[in-house]
């Protein structure tokens, strides 16, 4: 039997309209600005979805995730927790404004009998989750690059490819419309000086 | 001592409280606090939502047409209606037309969300108010497998099947971790159903968790991804086709017929699978007739799926429309979003500071300015609530009425509105329920009756679906693919000032975004969506709102184990995370139940 190439899902969870609640999609889309995967690496941005993501992850054999957590931690430190761990950390108090934590997304993956082979949590310390329509602050902000390093370190030590892209390269953009990261952010401080 | 409100219930809050917080399985953040007499009967209800609302906030100043794709990522469960109801807001701002196409277009899109948000609703956030999972154990595989013979001819109903399926529940509940299911009052006597029954629920709930990703593939083939699927103002951003092989995103007759395909299984799914487990569970219900509060007095709806084009009046809109006061079912009002007298929110009870709070600002005139403070009764502190005072400010959502009464909106509202209109499509399954379960007209006011309405409403939704895809095909056959009207699309040829109103009816209820565009820029925007109307706190007059309503009277079995509370706020579908914002300034953690 030819070895079947392993699916790989790097998903992104938050609120892009809660302050640091949008670390997690921040982080996809950044990735997907910066490297390139080959087709059996699905990138998603799964914004607050909740259960809905539940196929996405029963689908997928190794699973990344970027996700502001509060692990009591010092704002903007970042933190790799891997498979077993990662429920325990997912079902953390205030966890974010989705009631469905991403912990009961994965009892339902796994009770469906689709449960990743491999998982990593790659989370960050918000500063401020409660700050409704204002920015990523900086300390989140700051550590994206150093989280999609360690992103990068995990795909390849699972013998994943991921290449940087060229410099130049025109990429179609993850979030469109206004909301991609630079012009959100744009809007949102200009509209917070002026009011 | 008893208070009478306007709109006629009897509140006494002399008798222990019991807080609900939070309020789990639901999208966002929410709290009870109930008041129960010596016989643990609810005699007195308060709701609130402890987070504040602001997209208004992030909207000034940007492009309309971008507008959508900020108000789809307020919450993550009704995404594309949010979308929706801003690209009509622009297009009713700026006389922007859309062709026959999109709208058929738009309806498959807003029908595939209401059936998969009822479907998802039903079995992974409410059935479990029903449905005792731990009871599913000691089902007999063989017995249940001649219970769901004798309902439905669904194929997936062997004894090995759910044999199958109690095995790896049994695995599931052994491990320790239960999961999506460990907020449940397991063994409670406020369950009914036989073990039997609770296994082939939860074969279901496993059956409509692995069907819900099909529904969600009409979102990809026409709005282009899934989640956060694109809209457009003055259409649908898909073009069409139809002889188009593997065209990137065109919609060519492959994908027509794929979506085709989807949409019989979901009819087959709702037909054989959804609706013979509303009438098993209500079988086993049907003496529980509590939780109807406002829904045999006012109930609201505005109305959607438009028939045709641009045609947004009653005639042309299949989802019912119109205001039913005082439970007089025999005169149905109109609605008017833009009449200033209608619609209009209250913050006497709220955490916002109007000029004068005796009096309601219509939306487009809405004031969105936070003001925290704790009513003199209330225990606890600011960052510490131990329990609320009603006579004071005690939520983050504003208090909306019409023509200044409390309304009820959702899929039992719109049923009652189509019921009153006596148009056969609604009135006639609504009656076969009521006759093949034994109840009057009357239980259809009733937490059952939300959760039924749920369901007919998912199975119509289905059938509508296929009207408007056959709809869009033969169109498309006649030679029409235009999916979207351009000529309006540049901010050069809009009036300098103009303001407009979008209206759909999400799955929870009628939502409606209100906007003011000035120099091609967004000047204001109010949203007033569903779990505002349904959680709304009292107004100045002292009327209570739906979700207050709807627990009052209701007998406890255990008062620490608040399911009957759950049950009812559940059937209403709440969504939270639109409606209001985060707790709290410090944004604590509150305890689970406590009983005062």
């Amino acid at each position: 039997m030819a070895e079947r190439k392993p699916k790989v899902l790097v998903l992104g969870i938050g609120n892009i309209l809660w302050a640091d609640e949008g670390f997690g999609v921040r982080a996809v889309e950044a990735f997907h600005q910066a490297y390139k995967v080959a087709d059996n690496v699905t990138i998603l941005d799964g914004g607050t979805q909740g259960l809905y993501l539940v196929h996405y992850v029963t689908e997928a054999d190794y699973l990344i995730v970027f996700d502001a957590i509060d692990y009591g931690l010092v704002p903007g430190t970042l933190k790799l927790v891997r498979d077993d761990e990662v429920p325990k950390f997912t079902g953390a108090k205030k966890m974010s404004l989705h009631q469905t934590g991403f912990q009961e997304v994965l009892s339902a993956a796994d009770l469906m009998g689709g449960y990743p082979e491999r998982l990593a949590l790659i989370g960050c310390q918000p500063v401020d989750l409660e700050d409704w329509g204002g920015p990523v602050t900086e300390p989140v902000r700051a550590v994206i690059p150093q989280a999609l390093t360690v992103a990068v370190d995990v795909l390849r030590e699972w013998g994943i490819g991921v290449e940087p892209r060229a410099p130049g390269e025109a990429v179609p953009p993850l979030l469109e419309n206004d909301i991609d990261f630079e012009r959100y952010e744009r809007r949102a401080e200009s509209a917070s000086l002026s009011a | 001592m008893t208070i009478q409100t306007p709109n006629g219930f009897n509140l006494d809050n002399s008798g222990k409280r019991i807080v609900v917080d939070p309020v789990t399985r639901i999208e966002g953040h929410m709290r009870v606090e109930v008041n129960v007499d010596e016989n643990n009967v609810i005699r007195n209800a308060v709701s609130t939502g402890t987070m504040w609302r602001g997209i208004e906030v992030i909207l000034k100043n940007r492009d309309p047409r971008d507008a959508w794709a900020f108000t789809e990522r307020i919450c993550g469960v009704c995404t594309g209606t949010h979308a929706l109801t801003s690209v009509r807001a622009v297009e009713n701002a700026l006389g922007i037309l859309i062709p026959e196409n999109a709208n058929s277009i738009r309806n498959l899109m807003q029908l595939a969300l209401q059936v998969h948000d009822h479907v998802v609703h039903f079995y992974h956030l409410h059935a479990l108010d029903w449905v005792d999972v731990v009871s599913a154990l000691s089902a007999d595989p063989k017995a249940t497998s001649a219970l769901a013979q004798s309902v439905s001819d669904w194929p997936l109903s062997s004894p090995g099947y759910f044999k199958d399926i109690q095995g790896r529940l049994k695995k599931f509940v052994e491990s320790g971790q239960l999961g999506p299911f460990k907020n449940g009052y397991w063994g409670s006597k406020a369950y009914k159903l036989p073990p039997e029954a609770n296994l082939m629920a939860v074969a279901h709930y496993l059956e409509a968790l692995d069907f819900q990703k099909e529904i969600v593939k009409i979102h990809t083939i026409f709005g282009g991804k899934n989640p956060h699927p694109n809209w457009l103002v003055g259409g649908v951003p898909c073009p069409i086709n139809v002889d188009g092989v593997g065209g990137v995103g065109a919609i060519n007759m492959e994908r027509l017929n794929y979506v085709t395909s989807i949409i019989d299984q979901l009819i087959e799914f709702n037909d054989k699978v959804y609706i013979p487990d509303i009438m098993a569970i209500g079988s086993f219900y049907k003496d529980w007739l509590y939780g109807g509060g406002l829904s045999g007095k006012n109930v609201l709806a505005y109305g959607d799926v438009p028939e045709h084009a641009n045609d947004y009046s009653e005639a042309s809109l299949k989802l019912p429309r119109g205001a039913i006061i005082n439970g007089n079912l025999n005169e149905i009002f109109p609605v008017d979003h833009t009449d200033p007298e209608q619609i209009q929110e209250y913050v006497t009870h709220s955490w916002y500071k109007y000029p004068d709070e005796s009096k309601g600002l219509h939306p487009w005139d809405g004031v969105t300015e936070p003001h925290y403070e704790l009513g003199p009764k209330a225990k606890g502190t600011k960052t510490n609530i131990e329990q609320l005072d009603e006579d004071g400010k005690y939520s983050w959502i504003k208090a909306p009425r019409w023509r200044g009464h409390a309304m009820e909106v959702g899929p039992l509202a719109r049923w009652i509105v189509g019921y009153a209109q006596g148009k056969a499509e609604f009135k006639e399954p609504v009656d076969k329920v009521l006759k093949d379960l034994g109840l009057p007209t009357a239980a259809l006011f009733s937490t059952l009756g939300r959760t039924a309405a749920r369901a007919l409403e998912s199975q119509w939704a289905g059938y509508q679906m296929r009207h408007f895809q056959n709809k869009l095909i033969a169109n498309i056959k006649n030679g029409d693919s235009a999916t979207a009207f351009v000529d309006k699309w540049k901010p050069e040829t809009w009036p300098k000032e103009v303001k407009g109103v979008g209206f759909t009816e999400a799955p929870r209820g009628a939502l409606a975004h209100w906007i003011k565009i000035k120099d091609g820029k967004i000047d204001n925007y109010q949203c007033v969506v569903p779990t505002t109307w349904n959680g709304s706190p009292r107004d100045p007059k002292g009327n209570i709102g739906a979700f207050e309503a709807s627990l009052m009277d209701t007998p406890m079995a255990d008062p620490t184990q608040p399911l009957e509370i759950l049950r009812t706020i559940h059937s209403f579908d709440p969504c939270l995370a639109c409606s209001t914002h985060v707790m709290s300034p410090d944004g604590q953690e509150m305890a689970k139940v406590q009983v005062r």
